[in-house]
């Protein structure tokens, strides 16, 4: 019984984790699910100053209108309607996964890769049109 | 909240190496997570060069010839070597799977191999797998019946029987559990898919009288809905079955239950 509690008070280390593991597409997809949705959550505060413009008259609606039009604004813009699409399609990968489709192996990659050729696709026909 | 990085006391460092004389031509190289209870040092990686010529083809057999031939005190589970008993469940070139059906070939270069992840290590490749089997008992994986004891057995169609097809040949080896993250951020609170897995094996059975109660245990906001579809479970699964799949079930029966 002594040797049970000797073992007890060992502090044990853990095992590695994230230092070890094979990062996969899947996993990828997943976090960045959770990250577009945050970065949607802040990018809304961008339609918030363009509304908010239009309240504070001609000029400042202007303003916006330019800083909005400055290329380096723009490619933010376009990286945020990308975002936009990439959380609609995994919501929709989600979606299926929900109603119990879609749960083998090759189902998986498949979801996930379609998930990021549809918001390319989408958030760039937005702004060709 | 997630411990993205590991504690001091669990940093690995750079251990021994036992490279083999030269003029091998079919050597391997196996870095192997080390660490003992015996001294106050951190965990280690050793390195290991043996000849595959003289080794059967699976990483277990490697390990074992390793054990016998190199250094005895290199510390591992392993029983049955065919892949049905779980007991060799560790990560193998950053997956987690079985040593006896992990196939040497299948990986190029020198093989990294550490014990299941985030778990307190008791030593070398042995985690303590404590939390994990508690959470097994949890969700009571037996049959579980109201009705009075028929006179011989509990009758199931051969239909029914199908219905835990998927689910009743896990081994409970504790590879997916350990390489779900969602699973590594929240261990007392996420049941963690090989015991969902479990859970859902027996609300699918026709001879058990209490789903709904099974229903009512799991319902909570995180012993299910922890899972994030990360899918690492069923990649990791040895014996390729999806407990993703198992869990989104058990949601559907959660979600469209009276």
């Amino acid at each position: 019984m002594a040797n049970k509690n000797k073992i007890d008070t060992i502090e044990r280390p853990m095992s590695p984790h994230l230092q070890v593991y094979k990062i996969s597409f899947t996993m990828i997809m997943s976090m960045m699910h959770r990250i577009s949705g945050f970065i949607l959550y802040l990018g809304s505060f961008l339609f918030l100053v363009w509304y908010l413009s239009i309240f504070f008259g001609q000029d400042a609606y202007n303003y916006v209108n330019q800083l909005f039009s400055l290329s380096i604004v723009k490619l933010a813009l376009f990286l945020f309607t990308w975002i936009f699409f990439h959380h609609l399609f995994g919501g929709i990968r989600h979606f299926i996964w929900d109603i119990g489709l879609g749960f083998d192996l090759n189902s998986i990659e498949w979801l996930a890769r379609l998930t990021i050729l549809f918001s390319f696709i989408s958030a760039s026909l937005l702004w060709i049109l | 909240m997630a411990e993205l990085t590991l504690p001091q006391n669990s940093k690995v460092q750079k251990g021994k190496e036992y490279p083999l004389e030269d003029g091998c031509e079919n050597k391997k190289g196996f870095s192997i997570y080390r660490w003992s209870p015996d001294d106050d040092e951190n965990p280690r990686t050793d390195y290991y060069e043996i000849d595959l010529s003289k080794c059967g083809p699976m990483v277990l057999d490697a390990i074992i010839k390793i054990k016998n031939e190199i250094d005895p005190t290199l510390t591992f589970r392993r029983s049955c070597r065919e892949g049905i008993c779980g007991s060799c469940a560790m990560n193998i070139d950053g997956v987690n799977t079985l040593a006896c059906t992990k196939s040497i070939d299948d990986i190029k270069g020198d093989i990294k191999i550490s014990p299941l992840p985030h778990q307190p290590v008791i030593k070398d490749l042995v985690p303590d797998l404590t939390n994990f089997y508690e959470q097994h008992k949890s969700v009571q994986p037996w049959l579980k019946t109201k009705s009075d004891q028929p006179e011989k057995e509990w009758y199931q169609s051969k239909e029914d029987r199908e219905k835990v097809d998927g689910m009743y040949e896990c081994i409970m080896c504790a590879c997916c559990s350990t390489s779900c993250p969602s699973y590594w951020w929240n261990p007392d609170k996420y049941l963690g898919p090989a015991a969902l897995l479990q859970a859902n094996r027996w609300i699918k059975d026709s001879r058990d009288e209490y789903k709904e109660e099974r229903l009512d245990e799991l319902d909570d906001a995180f012993k299910v809905y922890s899972c994030r579809t990360i899918m690492n479970c069923a990649k990791s699964c040895p014996k390729g079955l999806s407990p993703a799949k198992a869990i989104a079930d058990i949601k559907k029966e959660l979600a469209t239950r009276k």
